[in-house]
Protein backbone atom coordinates (compact mmCIF):
# COMPACT_ATOMS: atom_id res chain seq x y z
CA UNK A 1 0.00 0.00 0.00
CA UNK A 2 1.46 3.44 -0.86
CA UNK A 3 2.31 5.39 2.27
CA UNK A 4 0.18 8.37 1.31
CA UNK A 5 -3.10 6.49 0.82
CA UNK A 6 -5.74 7.87 3.10
CA UNK A 7 -7.80 5.40 5.15
CA UNK A 8 -10.97 6.43 3.32
CA UNK A 9 -9.76 4.80 0.11
CA UNK A 10 -8.02 1.83 1.67
CA UNK A 11 -9.61 -1.48 2.60
CA UNK A 12 -12.45 -1.23 5.14
CA UNK A 13 -11.13 -0.77 8.63
CA UNK A 14 -12.21 -3.87 10.54
CA UNK A 15 -12.13 -2.05 13.85
CA UNK A 16 -14.52 0.68 12.68
CA UNK A 17 -17.66 0.70 14.82
CA UNK A 18 -20.94 -0.49 13.34
CA UNK A 19 -19.33 -2.59 10.63
CA UNK A 20 -19.37 -6.38 10.65
CA UNK A 21 -15.89 -7.71 11.26
CA UNK A 22 -14.47 -9.31 8.13
CA UNK A 23 -12.15 -12.19 8.86
CA UNK A 24 -9.21 -12.79 6.53
CA UNK A 25 -8.62 -16.20 4.94
CA UNK A 26 -5.91 -16.98 7.48
CA UNK A 27 -8.16 -15.96 10.36
CA UNK A 28 -10.91 -18.23 8.99
CA UNK A 29 -8.49 -21.14 8.69
CA UNK A 30 -7.08 -20.64 12.19
CA UNK A 31 -10.47 -20.12 13.84
CA UNK A 32 -11.89 -23.33 12.37
CA UNK A 33 -8.71 -25.27 13.11
CA UNK A 34 -8.95 -24.07 16.71
CA UNK A 35 -12.59 -25.06 17.18
CA UNK A 36 -11.97 -28.40 15.51
CA UNK A 37 -8.97 -29.33 17.67
CA UNK A 38 -10.50 -27.89 20.84
CA UNK A 39 -13.91 -29.31 20.08
CA UNK A 40 -13.41 -32.71 21.52
CA UNK A 41 -16.65 -34.71 21.56
CA UNK A 42 -18.70 -32.39 19.39
CA UNK A 43 -17.44 -29.35 17.58
CA UNK A 44 -20.78 -27.51 17.52
CA UNK A 45 -20.53 -25.91 20.97
CA UNK A 46 -17.04 -24.69 20.25
CA UNK A 47 -18.06 -23.37 16.87
CA UNK A 48 -20.86 -21.33 18.42
CA UNK A 49 -18.54 -19.95 21.09
CA UNK A 50 -15.84 -19.03 18.60
CA UNK A 51 -18.04 -17.54 15.85
CA UNK A 52 -20.67 -15.77 17.96
CA UNK A 53 -19.07 -14.93 21.31
CA UNK A 54 -15.37 -14.68 20.66
CA UNK A 55 -15.03 -13.30 17.13
CA UNK A 56 -18.54 -11.80 16.72
CA UNK A 57 -18.61 -12.79 13.08
CA UNK A 58 -22.31 -13.68 13.35
CA UNK A 59 -25.18 -13.02 15.72
CA UNK A 60 -26.65 -15.96 17.60
CA UNK A 61 -29.72 -15.94 15.31
CA UNK A 62 -27.63 -15.94 12.15
CA UNK A 63 -25.61 -18.82 13.53
CA UNK A 64 -28.75 -20.83 14.40
CA UNK A 65 -30.24 -20.25 10.95
CA UNK A 66 -27.05 -21.28 9.20
CA UNK A 67 -26.70 -24.34 11.39
CA UNK A 68 -30.36 -25.36 10.89
CA UNK A 69 -29.79 -25.30 7.15
CA UNK A 70 -26.63 -27.39 7.43
CA UNK A 71 -28.46 -29.79 9.70
CA UNK A 72 -31.28 -30.59 7.26
CA UNK A 73 -28.82 -31.15 4.45
CA UNK A 74 -26.98 -34.49 4.35
CA UNK A 75 -23.38 -34.99 5.38
CA UNK A 76 -21.29 -33.93 8.35
CA UNK A 77 -23.18 -30.85 9.61
CA UNK A 78 -20.30 -28.91 11.03
CA UNK A 79 -18.24 -29.46 7.89
CA UNK A 80 -21.11 -28.11 5.81
CA UNK A 81 -21.31 -25.15 8.17
CA UNK A 82 -17.61 -24.36 7.76
CA UNK A 83 -17.92 -24.10 3.99
CA UNK A 84 -21.16 -22.10 4.03
CA UNK A 85 -19.81 -19.79 6.73
CA UNK A 86 -16.42 -19.23 5.10
CA UNK A 87 -17.92 -18.56 1.68
CA UNK A 88 -20.15 -15.88 3.16
CA UNK A 89 -17.05 -13.84 4.01
CA UNK A 90 -14.48 -14.81 1.44
CA UNK A 91 -16.36 -16.41 -1.46
CA UNK A 92 -15.13 -19.85 -2.55
CA UNK A 93 -11.66 -19.14 -1.16
CA UNK A 94 -13.15 -18.33 2.25
CA UNK A 95 -15.18 -21.53 2.15
CA UNK A 96 -12.13 -23.58 1.30
CA UNK A 97 -10.07 -21.87 4.05
CA UNK A 98 -12.66 -22.63 6.75
CA UNK A 99 -13.22 -26.17 5.41
CA UNK A 100 -9.47 -26.85 5.34
CA UNK A 101 -9.07 -25.49 8.86
CA UNK A 102 -11.84 -27.69 10.22
CA UNK A 103 -10.84 -30.89 8.41
CA UNK A 104 -7.09 -30.60 7.82
CA UNK A 105 -5.48 -30.66 11.29
CA UNK A 106 -7.75 -33.38 12.77
CA UNK A 107 -7.30 -35.42 9.59
CA UNK A 108 -3.53 -35.33 10.09
CA UNK A 109 -3.94 -36.43 13.72
CA UNK A 110 -6.37 -39.20 12.78
CA UNK A 111 -4.01 -40.42 10.06
CA UNK A 112 -1.11 -40.58 12.55
CA UNK A 113 -3.33 -42.50 14.99
CA UNK A 114 -4.39 -44.83 12.18
CA UNK A 115 -0.72 -45.47 11.39
CA UNK A 116 0.04 -46.22 15.03
CA UNK A 117 -2.97 -48.52 15.19
CA UNK A 118 -1.84 -50.43 12.09
CA UNK A 119 1.60 -50.84 13.64
CA UNK A 120 0.71 -51.55 17.26
CA UNK A 121 -2.94 -52.58 17.04
CA UNK A 122 -2.08 -56.19 17.80
CA UNK A 123 -0.63 -55.43 21.21
CA UNK A 124 -3.01 -57.06 23.63
CA UNK A 125 -3.12 -54.28 26.25
CA UNK A 126 -3.94 -51.68 23.58
CA UNK A 127 -6.70 -53.83 22.12
CA UNK A 128 -8.24 -54.28 25.55
CA UNK A 129 -8.10 -50.54 26.27
CA UNK A 130 -9.64 -49.66 22.88
CA UNK A 131 -12.39 -52.21 23.42
CA UNK A 132 -13.21 -50.46 26.70
CA UNK A 133 -13.23 -47.06 25.02
CA UNK A 134 -15.55 -48.39 22.31
CA UNK A 135 -18.01 -49.69 24.93
CA UNK A 136 -18.15 -46.30 26.64
CA UNK A 137 -18.42 -44.46 23.31
CA UNK A 138 -21.42 -46.61 22.33
CA UNK A 139 -23.04 -45.63 25.62
CA UNK A 140 -22.45 -41.95 24.80
CA UNK A 141 -24.07 -42.42 21.40
CA UNK A 142 -27.10 -44.08 23.02
CA UNK A 143 -27.37 -41.07 25.34
CA UNK A 144 -27.39 -38.70 22.36
CA UNK A 145 -30.16 -40.75 20.71
CA UNK A 146 -32.22 -40.71 23.92
CA UNK A 147 -31.79 -36.97 24.32
CA UNK A 148 -32.87 -36.38 20.71
CA UNK A 149 -35.91 -38.64 21.15
CA UNK A 150 -37.26 -36.77 24.16
CA UNK A 151 -38.99 -33.93 22.20
CA UNK A 152 -40.77 -36.50 20.00
CA UNK A 153 -41.98 -38.41 23.06
CA UNK A 154 -43.04 -35.24 24.84
CA UNK A 155 -45.03 -34.07 21.81
CA UNK A 156 -46.55 -37.58 21.49
CA UNK A 157 -45.46 -37.48 17.87
CA UNK A 158 -46.71 -40.95 16.86
CA UNK A 159 -45.86 -40.45 13.20
CA UNK A 160 -42.31 -39.41 14.00
CA UNK A 161 -41.84 -42.36 16.32
CA UNK A 162 -43.20 -44.73 13.65
CA UNK A 163 -40.68 -43.46 11.12
CA UNK A 164 -37.91 -43.57 13.71
CA UNK A 165 -38.63 -47.20 14.57
CA UNK A 166 -39.02 -48.19 10.91
CA UNK A 167 -35.58 -46.76 10.07
CA UNK A 168 -34.04 -48.32 13.17
CA UNK A 169 -35.37 -51.79 12.30
CA UNK A 170 -34.63 -51.75 8.56
CA UNK A 171 -31.09 -50.39 8.96
CA UNK A 172 -30.07 -51.66 12.39
CA UNK A 173 -31.65 -55.12 12.42
CA UNK A 174 -32.22 -56.11 8.77
CA UNK A 175 -29.11 -54.22 7.64
CA UNK A 176 -30.70 -52.96 4.44
CA UNK A 177 -28.63 -50.51 2.37
CA UNK A 178 -28.91 -46.87 3.51
CA UNK A 179 -29.78 -45.54 0.05
CA UNK A 180 -32.67 -47.98 -0.43
CA UNK A 181 -34.21 -47.18 2.95
CA UNK A 182 -33.89 -43.41 2.55
CA UNK A 183 -35.16 -43.33 -1.04
CA UNK A 184 -38.40 -44.73 0.36
CA UNK A 185 -38.24 -43.12 3.80
CA UNK A 186 -37.53 -39.49 2.91
CA UNK A 187 -40.45 -38.99 0.46
CA UNK A 188 -42.78 -40.87 2.81
CA UNK A 189 -41.75 -38.80 5.81
CA UNK A 190 -42.00 -35.56 3.80
CA UNK A 191 -45.52 -36.33 2.62
CA UNK A 192 -46.62 -37.31 6.12
CA UNK A 193 -45.19 -34.24 7.84
CA UNK A 194 -46.64 -32.02 5.10
CA UNK A 195 -50.13 -33.33 5.77
CA UNK A 196 -49.70 -33.18 9.53
CA UNK A 197 -48.77 -29.50 9.16
CA UNK A 198 -51.68 -28.78 6.81
CA UNK A 199 -54.12 -30.40 9.20
CA UNK A 200 -52.65 -28.45 12.09
CA UNK A 201 -53.37 -25.18 10.27
CA UNK A 202 -57.06 -25.77 9.50
CA UNK B 1 -7.60 -54.87 -6.44
CA UNK B 2 -4.77 -52.41 -7.20
CA UNK B 3 -4.11 -49.17 -5.30
CA UNK B 4 -5.76 -46.77 -7.74
CA UNK B 5 -8.81 -48.98 -7.98
CA UNK B 6 -9.14 -48.96 -4.22
CA UNK B 7 -8.88 -45.18 -4.09
CA UNK B 8 -11.68 -44.88 -6.61
CA UNK B 9 -13.79 -47.36 -4.68
CA UNK B 10 -13.28 -45.25 -1.54
CA UNK B 11 -14.16 -42.02 -3.35
CA UNK B 12 -17.31 -43.38 -4.98
CA UNK B 13 -18.42 -45.23 -1.83
CA UNK B 14 -18.06 -42.32 0.57
CA UNK B 15 -19.00 -39.62 -1.93
CA UNK B 16 -22.34 -41.35 -2.50
CA UNK B 17 -22.77 -42.25 1.17
CA UNK B 18 -22.32 -38.64 2.31
CA UNK B 19 -25.33 -37.55 0.25
CA UNK B 20 -27.45 -40.00 2.25
CA UNK B 21 -25.93 -39.22 5.66
CA UNK B 22 -29.04 -37.51 7.02
CA UNK B 23 -28.21 -35.92 10.35
CA UNK B 24 -24.44 -36.24 10.10
CA UNK B 25 -21.65 -38.78 9.99
CA UNK B 26 -22.91 -40.83 12.94
CA UNK B 27 -26.07 -41.64 10.97
CA UNK B 28 -24.03 -43.41 8.32
CA UNK B 29 -22.19 -45.78 10.66
CA UNK B 30 -24.41 -48.82 9.87
CA UNK B 31 -23.77 -48.21 6.18
CA UNK B 32 -20.02 -47.84 6.80
CA UNK B 33 -20.07 -51.11 8.72
CA UNK B 34 -22.04 -52.84 5.97
CA UNK B 35 -19.66 -51.61 3.26
CA UNK B 36 -16.36 -51.99 5.13
CA UNK B 37 -16.98 -55.24 7.02
CA UNK B 38 -19.79 -57.19 5.32
CA UNK B 39 -19.32 -56.36 1.64
CA UNK B 40 -15.70 -55.39 0.97
CA UNK B 41 -14.04 -57.14 3.94
CA UNK B 42 -11.74 -54.17 4.43
CA UNK B 43 -11.69 -54.84 8.17
CA UNK B 44 -13.04 -57.19 10.83
CA UNK B 45 -15.85 -56.44 13.25
CA UNK B 46 -13.27 -55.95 15.97
CA UNK B 47 -11.19 -53.54 13.89
CA UNK B 48 -14.33 -51.55 13.08
CA UNK B 49 -15.07 -51.17 16.79
CA UNK B 50 -11.43 -50.12 17.40
CA UNK B 51 -11.57 -47.55 14.60
CA UNK B 52 -14.78 -46.12 16.04
CA UNK B 53 -13.11 -45.85 19.45
CA UNK B 54 -10.06 -44.07 17.99
CA UNK B 55 -12.25 -41.65 16.03
CA UNK B 56 -14.14 -40.74 19.20
CA UNK B 57 -10.89 -40.25 21.12
CA UNK B 58 -9.25 -37.96 18.60
CA UNK B 59 -10.20 -34.28 18.38
CA UNK B 60 -12.34 -33.00 15.53
CA UNK B 61 -15.69 -33.82 13.97
CA UNK B 62 -17.22 -37.33 14.08
CA UNK B 63 -16.61 -37.77 10.39
CA UNK B 64 -13.00 -38.76 11.13
CA UNK B 65 -13.99 -42.43 11.35
CA UNK B 66 -13.96 -42.24 7.55
CA UNK B 67 -10.32 -41.10 7.61
CA UNK B 68 -9.42 -44.19 9.63
CA UNK B 69 -11.36 -46.56 7.36
CA UNK B 70 -9.69 -44.99 4.33
CA UNK B 71 -6.26 -45.43 5.91
CA UNK B 72 -6.84 -49.09 6.60
CA UNK B 73 -7.76 -49.63 2.93
CA UNK B 74 -5.11 -47.60 1.11
CA UNK B 75 -2.79 -45.82 3.54
CA UNK B 76 -2.36 -42.06 3.66
CA UNK B 77 -3.83 -41.43 0.21
CA UNK B 78 -6.79 -43.60 1.15
CA UNK B 79 -7.32 -41.57 4.32
CA UNK B 80 -7.33 -38.31 2.39
CA UNK B 81 -9.49 -39.62 -0.45
CA UNK B 82 -12.14 -41.03 1.89
CA UNK B 83 -12.28 -37.88 4.04
CA UNK B 84 -12.56 -35.47 1.12
CA UNK B 85 -15.15 -37.68 -0.62
CA UNK B 86 -17.26 -37.75 2.55
CA UNK B 87 -16.97 -34.00 3.22
CA UNK B 88 -16.59 -32.27 -0.14
CA UNK B 89 -19.81 -32.98 -2.08
CA UNK B 90 -22.18 -32.16 0.78
CA UNK B 91 -20.26 -28.99 1.68
CA UNK B 92 -20.69 -27.77 -1.89
CA UNK B 93 -24.36 -28.79 -1.84
CA UNK B 94 -24.88 -26.85 1.41
CA UNK B 95 -23.16 -23.81 -0.08
CA UNK B 96 -25.35 -23.99 -3.19
CA UNK B 97 -28.59 -24.37 -1.23
CA UNK B 98 -27.69 -21.57 1.18
CA UNK B 99 -27.25 -19.25 -1.80
CA UNK B 100 -30.63 -20.30 -3.20
CA UNK B 101 -32.34 -19.76 0.14
CA UNK B 102 -30.74 -16.35 0.60
CA UNK B 103 -33.07 -15.12 -2.15
CA UNK B 104 -36.30 -16.56 -0.73
CA UNK B 105 -36.35 -16.77 3.03
CA UNK B 106 -40.11 -16.78 3.50
CA UNK B 107 -40.61 -20.38 2.44
CA UNK B 108 -42.05 -22.78 5.01
CA UNK B 109 -40.38 -25.74 3.34
CA UNK B 110 -37.27 -25.71 5.53
CA UNK B 111 -39.45 -26.28 8.61
CA UNK B 112 -41.37 -29.14 6.94
CA UNK B 113 -38.19 -30.76 5.68
CA UNK B 114 -36.65 -30.50 9.11
CA UNK B 115 -39.70 -32.04 10.78
CA UNK B 116 -39.56 -34.89 8.26
CA UNK B 117 -35.83 -35.56 8.60
CA UNK B 118 -35.40 -35.41 12.38
CA UNK B 119 -37.10 -38.80 13.05
CA UNK B 120 -35.14 -40.37 10.20
CA UNK B 121 -31.82 -39.16 11.56
CA UNK B 122 -32.63 -40.29 15.11
CA UNK B 123 -33.60 -43.73 13.78
CA UNK B 124 -30.32 -43.90 11.87
CA UNK B 125 -28.29 -42.94 14.93
CA UNK B 126 -30.16 -45.52 16.98
CA UNK B 127 -29.24 -48.10 14.35
CA UNK B 128 -25.62 -46.89 14.60
CA UNK B 129 -25.68 -47.50 18.33
CA UNK B 130 -27.12 -50.99 17.79
CA UNK B 131 -24.55 -51.96 15.15
CA UNK B 132 -21.70 -50.69 17.32
CA UNK B 133 -23.08 -52.35 20.45
CA UNK B 134 -23.15 -55.66 18.58
CA UNK B 135 -19.46 -55.32 17.70
CA UNK B 136 -18.30 -53.88 21.06
CA UNK B 137 -20.46 -55.41 23.76
CA UNK B 138 -19.01 -58.90 23.52
CA UNK B 139 -19.41 -59.73 27.20
CA UNK B 140 -21.63 -59.05 30.17
CA UNK B 141 -19.18 -56.54 31.67
CA UNK B 142 -18.72 -54.77 28.33
CA UNK B 143 -22.49 -54.29 28.11
CA UNK B 144 -22.48 -52.91 31.66
CA UNK B 145 -19.87 -50.28 30.70
CA UNK B 146 -22.07 -49.18 27.79
CA UNK B 147 -25.17 -48.95 29.98
CA UNK B 148 -23.39 -47.03 32.74
CA UNK B 149 -21.90 -44.58 30.21
CA UNK B 150 -25.33 -44.05 28.64
CA UNK B 151 -26.94 -43.39 32.03
CA UNK B 152 -24.16 -41.06 33.20
CA UNK B 153 -24.21 -39.10 29.94
CA UNK B 154 -27.99 -38.73 30.13
CA UNK B 155 -28.24 -37.85 33.81
CA UNK B 156 -25.05 -35.86 34.50
CA UNK B 157 -22.95 -33.20 32.81
CA UNK B 158 -19.77 -35.24 33.16
CA UNK B 159 -17.40 -34.76 30.21
CA UNK B 160 -17.58 -37.60 27.65
CA UNK B 161 -13.78 -37.71 27.73
CA UNK B 162 -13.74 -39.03 31.30
CA UNK B 163 -16.18 -41.80 30.50
CA UNK B 164 -14.08 -42.95 27.56
CA UNK B 165 -10.91 -42.78 29.68
CA UNK B 166 -12.66 -44.82 32.38
CA UNK B 167 -13.82 -47.35 29.77
CA UNK B 168 -10.29 -47.58 28.41
CA UNK B 169 -8.82 -48.14 31.88
CA UNK B 170 -11.39 -50.84 32.67
CA UNK B 171 -10.60 -52.52 29.37
CA UNK B 172 -6.87 -52.24 30.03
CA UNK B 173 -7.37 -53.81 33.44
CA UNK B 174 -8.91 -56.80 31.68
CA UNK B 175 -12.45 -56.37 32.99
CA UNK B 176 -14.12 -56.89 29.61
Amino acid sequence: MPPDSSPAFGPPDPSAPGRAIQPTLLELFLAFAGMSLGGFGGVLGWARRSIVDQHRWMTAEEFNETFALCHILPGPNIVNLSFVFGSRFGGIAGGVAAFAGLIGPPMVIATILAGLYTRYGDIDALRRALAGVACAAVGLLIAVVLRMMMPLIRKRDAMGMLILVAVFVTIGIFKLPLQAVLLVGIPLSLVMSYFVRMRGQT
Amino acid sequence: MNGTGQIWTLISTFGLMSLFAVGGANSAIPEMHRVAVDINHWMTDRQFADVFAISQLSPGPNVLIVTLIGYSVAGISGAMAATLAMCGPTAILAWYVSRLLARSTTSRWPAIIQAALVPLSIGLMGASALVLARTSDVSWTATMITIVAAVLATATRLSPLWMMVAGGLLGFAGVI
